[in-house]
């Protein structure tokens, strides 16, 4: 007699080639934030890009970032609390629009946010249509509660890497750990390779 | 060692209320963990399909003893699941102690603020008990918001009034208040916090748990109320 779990049958088993080790699919959009939702009204909101030096490279508000060209990226996510959220749709900027012709030879960046969340990325997991800046989820404006009224949105790794109520990037000579980071996440977040914690 | 999974095994299930219940598992060399903390739990089908949920851990560290709480969910794939169908001294597997932000640390000195919503007060409950249960003398208030009598967890524990440890207890009902009950039932307001977030020693550090939309709305009176973004830690469930 099995004594591990006996009885136990789960639901319908998802399809693996697009579920993550360790995930499970959800319908909903589950919220993961350290503390209170930040008031960022589009009145005031800013991008701001931060060389190495601590000099600012380019500024964008509002209305220059709705200038920018858009795209609509489909695309899964994979949070650390283990759930994962297919083709989820957004509308934003790419990274690669907001780095054209910056000549920097940073190797990491710090994504900031208002409330004063951080999270730490490879300068390379940004670019290349991989990263985007976006504002719109499901066709309507990005809630606070997950991260408006704009957010990082980086789904080849898990979520808490799409800083929510980003305010700008700030461009690295070398790594360092963000918020989640400094209290034992992983330094990367490969949901592929189940990099959840310090020692995975 | 996060990455490690330990072998679990059900000691005793209690219930908390008609749905929610307690689940005691002996976990041979547990490494210890944090009031706050929680763990992942992995169960196992026949065919080798895995299904794995993290748990918040209901009291604090003691030998090789957790404790989980878990509120079934309706048609879920793991909760009810433990909540009903494991057997007593089966197994399941579990991961951690994780989470190292919405912790309490009994050697900190100042005023702390516990607002739990609903099974929200799970983790909550750990830290009242490492408080009564250290030296510590921080003033400690817990407000847990619950719909009615019949959900509460933990009735003889998180009794309203002060204990003799110094901690203080409300209980904030919104649909359904017991008769002796002086508050009408209703959703927490700017007026159930009223001096909240000027205690001696303050503004507390503040620890809110619960459902999306509870946490949301606590942690915004929290900081309306003039408390520092900055010490208000939240966790949320679903």
């Amino acid at each position: 007699m099995n004594t591990l779990s006996p009885g136990f049958h789960g639901h319908t088993r998802p399809r693996s080639d697009r579920l993550p080790p360790g995930q499970y699919p959800t319908e909903q959009f589950p919220v993961l934030s350290a503390g209170p939702t930040p008031e960022v009204p589009t009145s005031t909101w800013e991008f701001t890009l931060t060389g190495t030096e601590g000099e600012r490279l380019r500024t964008w508000d509002w209305a220059g970032f709705g200038d920018l060209p858009q795209e609509e990226p489909t695309v899964d996510i994979h949070c650390v609390t283990r759930w994962t959220k297919w083709d989820t749709s957004w509308r934003g900027v790419s990274v690669d629009v907001l780095l054209e012709g910056v000549d920097t030879s940073a190797s990491h960046v710090m994504a900031e946010s208002y409330g004063g969340y951080t999270t730490n990325l490879p300068l390379a997991d940004l670019t290349g249509g991989r990263a985007w800046i976006v504002h719109t989820f499901d066709g309507l404006p990005l809630p606070p509660e997950h991260g408006g009224p704009a957010r990082l949105l980086v789904p080849h790794l898990y979520f808490w890497k799409s800083a929510k109520w980003v305010s700008g990037l700030r461009l690295l000579d070398r790594d360092e750990p963000g918020f989640w980071e400094s209290v034992g996440y992983h330094m990367y977040g490969d949901p592929w390779r189940e990099q959840r914690n310090r020692s995975d | 060692m996060h990455g490690h999974w330990y072998f679990a095994r059900l000691a005793a299930r209690r219930e908390e209320n008609a749905t929610a219940r307690t689940l005691l598992f002996d976990v041979e060399k547990w490494p210890g963990h944090l009031p706050g903390q929680h763990v992942d739990v992995r169960l196992t089908a026949d065919d080798g399909y895995q299904a794995i949920r993290s748990y918040s851990l209901a009291a604090p560290a003691e030998g090789d003893r957790l404790e989980l709480g878990v509120q079934p969910v309706e048609g879920g794939e793991v909760s009810p699941y433990l909540a009903e169908q494991l057997p007593l001294d089966a197994y399941v597997e579990v991961r951690g102690p994780l989470g190292g932000w919405f912790v309490w640390r009994g050697e900190r000195t100042e005023p702390v603020l516990l607002l739990g919503g609903g099974s929200g007060i799970v983790p909550l409950r750990a830290m009242v008990r490492a408080r009564r249960s250290s030296a510590a003398r921080s003033p400690f208030l817990l407000l847990y918001a619950l719909r009615s009598p019949a959900e509460r967890w933990y009735a003889e524990e998180l009794r309203p009034g002060a204990d003799a440890d110094g901690v203080r207890t409300r209980l904030l009902y919104s649909r359904e208040a017991p008769a002796e009950e002086p508050r009408p039932a209703g959703r927490l307001t700017a007026a159930d916090l009223a001096g909240a977030a000027e205690v001696e020693g303050g503004p507390p550090l503040c620890y809110v748990c619960g459902p999306t939309g509870f946490v949301e709305h606590a942690a915004g009176l929290l900081v309306a109320a003039g408390v520092p973004p900055g010490r208000v830690r939240t966790e949320r469930f679903g």
